[in-house]
């Protein structure tokens, strides 16, 4: 598809790429910490992913391959709206596969398949402030990871041990990037957590609302917080995909009667897909 | 056997048209035109300009019939367009006292050099509903006092100036220059200047419930209109490039000065204070909750305890944008499906132990079927 | 910042002054708060500083504790290194970990020092947590042991101090404080509101800490009962200056200010 001439390519006008791209080279040398951005106003609303957005439009090249998924699907309709977007303003290719995508703009989860050196993850994010729920206030946060003062963080997960017998967090699980800064994921499940750690790909994360951008370079150190005798675990998964038979991946529950009845399929569907095609002559 | 779902692409598609379908609504209706929501539904036209922080009230109508008179989706209409506008640069500073009034109150003296000039308003109108507007009304015809000279008049704020009596305002001279939330994040504390522009663009709902609370005692800051006016004013602009100024035409603005509980200190003469409140078009409520507003943020600055709500800076800043807040709320609509079912998972683990811990099996029983 | 064990009491005592504040003065505005206040406290001693609402003992204990800077005037601190510092001249990161480990800072309204939606052994175990305690299980039972060493009984360690009593919050208030074995604690008001019977048990508390552990206090009070009781020095403080100074039972048994007779012979009325 062609882009559409009255806009400049992926919509943003250069300098608006440029400043983003400032702030993201900027988060790419302080892994998990926040770089606030001028985000500006997109033809989306706040909190559909124009964090996300904007950061793709500044990363986009004409030759890029484009995925969107959300909630691990292509299929899902903001993922679709988003896709579509880049198709008219940047005419770039888009795929729904995860091994020919270059770029891979995501609400919500990472995609099963190993990720690689020649790609980009931007993670659309809702609340990039790990601490935020703890203390609504932003300079007292922005003091807080100044001074690495996160004794608060711990102590939300001791009350979660001492309450439930579990930390009780399940997804946007925090994690400490590099050993300095605490950061949010996004609200990935915790099963995801593990992919972010030591990852091939470049993972970039996008908050428009809240204007900041944060990054992971490729291969870096991400550990979620946990307790010594209470250490992290990802979401134990006993069910397999009723599609593909994948175990290990991380299923959608879908109610398919009144009765209780239900089935668990793959979130991924890229994923699933791939695996029932593979399987068929 | 399940099917994975598959046609978001095509029922988007049958959404949009469905939209399309449902805006223009009865065919035997004749369609809204732009100019119709241009002159006659002009106080939604200025509630979108001002919102939508551009001052175009032709695109504004537009605006407002591409979203089926939802003015919050019209002010997002407009700044999703404001985006994608070049920018050349900023006005020389609108002169408000040399306006070209066309409505100007003063609560605060019963008569001062201008008069006062009430103008187009519902103010002292009978909220009975009209049923002669239900048909086309030959245009009213208002007399005017004199068919002569533009009103023209010193401002209230600069009479009591004058006197020592009200506190002046900071210097506009260029320095430190004057910020931009849309081109820097707003970081916090954040000065007067940063403020009063996320008000102007602010949603009026939310400033006027503020406004409101300061007045029921939620940070009671003494209020008087000390002025309100509406009329036209120049916006010039000195490009570098030519270094004169060049008029680019005329806006039609509200200013509201408000004059607020006096203040001294050891080394200051006790003054009153201010609270101001500009928007474009004709937008009173909006710039008079602005004003309020303003003024109780200002609590800090003035050395007043900051307790209420209005007078917390990051909490009225941080919620005042209707665009930001209803992306946010509407959000929800998404999926999060994914989360869901971590949780779901979560918690039919908790429950499971519950159960153990209180007694499996006398829990069960009583329970009945188990959702599992 | 990274520290994963703190240290205890030091094995030799000395001499030097732990804290040492030098012509102290604040001012707000035209309002003369605090007016060229010196003082000295030692490893283990416990000072009063005491006077009459608006004396300036508030303020300067805010100044004290650095949570709120002066106009003028210095302090310095002999940290555990034995390395005496100028506490302005530290970087604030420094300072926030002064507050959480080497000192302690009660509130009068225990509110202000607790956090009040989360559990008893959730508030001990913060400081622990904030230096580095990893594993849950070590937490809490060294938040239970606090809770025991201020009488809270061991079942209420999950629940939140809002189901407290006012003495109740101030003891884990306590608690939350000592867990890292501070060496300065400083004290506002720290029996203010409370029940004659409930301050009593308080000050025992507090007595036994300062006698164990060679706690060194500054107690912030207008109850000279209460310096009576805890303190060994006592610094009068009238309109943001110290009027008088010396040890407890002097100052109380024999003061010599006019001022300072008319605030002691007025415990004799009540």
């Amino acid at each position: 598809m062609t882009a559409d001439p009255a806009y400049n390519f992926a919509y943003l006008d250069e300098q608006t790429k440029r400043m983003i791209r400032r702030a993201i080279l900027k988060a790419i040398a302080i892994p998990g910490y926040q770089v606030p951005f001028a985000s500006r106003e997109m033809p989306m609303p706040y909190g559909w992913g124009t964090g996300g957005m904007q950061v793709t439009a500044a990363v986009l090249g004409a030759n890029d391959v484009l995925k969107v998924i959300d909630q691990g699907a292509d299929d899902t309709t903001n993922a679709v709206s988003i896709r579509k977007f880049f198709a008219k303003t940047a005419g770039v290719a888009t795929t729904t596969r995860t091994r020919e995508a270059t770029i891979i703009q995501t609400r919500h989860r990472i995609p099963e398949e190993q990720l690689t050196q020649e790609q980009i993850l931007v993670y659309q994010v809702p609340i990039p402030e790990p601490l935020r729920f703890l203390e609504p206030r932003e300079p007292e946060t922005r003091r807080m990871h100044a001074l690495e003062d996160y004794g608060l963080m711990h102590v939300k997960l001791y009350e979660d041990i001492a309450r439930h017998g579990h930390i009780a967090t399940t997804y946007a699980y925090p994690v400490k990037v590099d050993d300095r800064y605490v950061m949010d994921p996004s609200p990935t499940p915790k099963f995801d957590n593990p992919k972010m750690d030591n990852c091939p790909a470049l993972q970039l994360f996008g908050a428009g609302r809240e204007k900041r951008i944060y990054a992971l370079p490729p291969y870096t150190r991400v550990v979620s917080l946990d307790f010594e005798d209470h250490p992290f675990e990802p979401t134990p998964i006993t069910a397999k995909c009723e599609l593909c038979g994948a175990d290990r991946v991380f299923l959608d529950e879908i109610v398919t009667d009144d009765r209780g009845g239900r089935m668990f399929v793959c979130s991924d569907t890229d994923h699933c897909e791939s695996r029932r095609s593979r399987v068929l002559p | 056997m399940y099917v994975a779902v598959k046609g978001g692409e095509a029922a988007i598609g049958a959404a949009h048209e469905l939209l399309a379908k449902e805006r223009r609504g009865a065919l035997d209706v004749p369609e809204l035109t732009t100019a119709q929501i241009r002159e006659q539904l002009a106080l939604a036209v200025n509630r979108v300009m001002c919102e939508g922080s551009v001052y175009d009230p032709d695109l504004a109508a537009l605006a407002i019939k591409q979203a089926r008179g939802d003015l919050i989706e019209a002010i997002f209409l407009l700044r999703a367009y404001r985006t994608t506008l070049p920018r050349f640069g900023a006005s020389v500073a609108i002169d408000t006292s040399s306006m070209q009034i066309r409505r100007r109150i003063s609560a605060t003296f019963k008569d001062l050099p201008g008069g006062q000039v009430l103008g187009p308003t519902f103010d002292f109108t009978h909220r009975l509903l009209d049923p002669q507007l239900a048909e086309a009304a030959p245009a009213a015809s208002p007399q005017r006092a004199d068919p002569g000279d533009d009103i023209r008049a010193a401002r209230v704020t600069a009479l009591l100036g004058g006197q020592g009596l009200i506190e002046a305002n900071a210097k506009a001279d260029g320095e430190p220059p004057v910020g931009d939330l849309t081109r820097d994040p707003i970081a916090f504390p954040a000065d007067r200047d940063l403020r009063l522009q996320a008000l102007a663009r602010g949603d009026e709902g939310f400033l006027l419930a503020l406004g409101y609370s300061t007045q029921r005692g939620y940070g009671r800051t003494h209020p008087f209109a000390g002025e309100i006016r509406m009329g036209e004013v120049e916006v010039v602009f000195k490009p570098d490039e030519l270094g004169f100024e060049v008029s680019l035409g005329v806006i039609t603005i509200t200013e509201c000065e408000m004059v607020n509980q006096f203040k001294g200190s050891a080394d200051k003469a006790p003054q009153f204070t201010r609270g101001y409140g500009l928007t474009f078009g004709h937008s009173e409520r909006k710039a008079m909750s602005m004003a309020l507003v303003d003024r109780a943020l200002r609590a800090r600055e003035l050395g007043e305890e900051a307790v209420a709500p209005a007078q917390d800076e990051e909490f009225v800043l941080s919620h005042c944008d209707s665009v930001q807040a209803t992306g946010f709320v509407e959000h929800l609509k998404l999926p999060h499906y994914v989360d869901f079912q971590a949780e779901l998972t979560l918690l039919r683990q908790l429950r499971s132990e519950w159960d153990e811990a209180r007694g499996g099996e006398a829990a069960a029983s009583s329970r009945g079927e188990a959702a599992e | 910042m990274k520290a994963l064990h703190f240290e205890g009491q030091p094995l030799v005592s000395d001499d030097r002054p732990l804290l040492r504040a030098m012509g102290l003065s604040k001012h707000f505005g035209a309002r003369v708060a605090c007016q060229d206040v010196s003082l000295d406290v030692h490893e283990g001693e416990v000072v009063a500083v005491v006077g009459e609402s608006g004396s300036g003992k508030s303020t300067l204990l805010a100044l004290l504790s650095t949570q709120q800077l002066p106009s003028t005037g210095s302090i310095s601190y002999r940290m555990r290194d034995g390395v005496t510092r100028d506490l302005f001249r530290l970087t604030e990161a420094d300072r926030r970990h002064l507050l959480r480990t080497d000192w302690g800072f009660v509130h009068q309204d225990p509110r202000l020092g607790l956090r009040m939606g989360v559990s008893a052994g959730g508030n001990v175990g913060e400081r622990l947590m904030a230096i580095g305690w990893r594993h849950y299980g070590n937490i809490r039972a060294e938040a239970q042991a606090w809770l025991e060493r201020v009488e809270i009984e061991n079942d209420r360690i999950d629940d939140r101090p809002d189901t407290f009593s006012g003495g109740m919050r101030q003891r884990l208030q306590i608690a939350k404080n000592m867990v890292t074995h501070p060496r300065l604690v400083f004290m506002d008001e720290p029996t203010g509101g409370l029940d004659v019977s409930v301050q009593a048990r308080l000050l025992d508390l507090i007595r036994g800490f300062v006698s164990d552990r060679g706690l060194a206090a500054v107690i912030v009070t207008h109850d000279l009962a209460v310096a009576r009781l805890l303190c060994d020095r006592i610094l009068v403080m009238r309109q943001g200056r110290i009027i008088e100074s010396g040890l407890a039972d002097q100052v109380l048994d024999d003061p010599r200010e006019p001022y300072t007779q008319l605030l002691v012979s007025s415990i004799l009325q009540t």
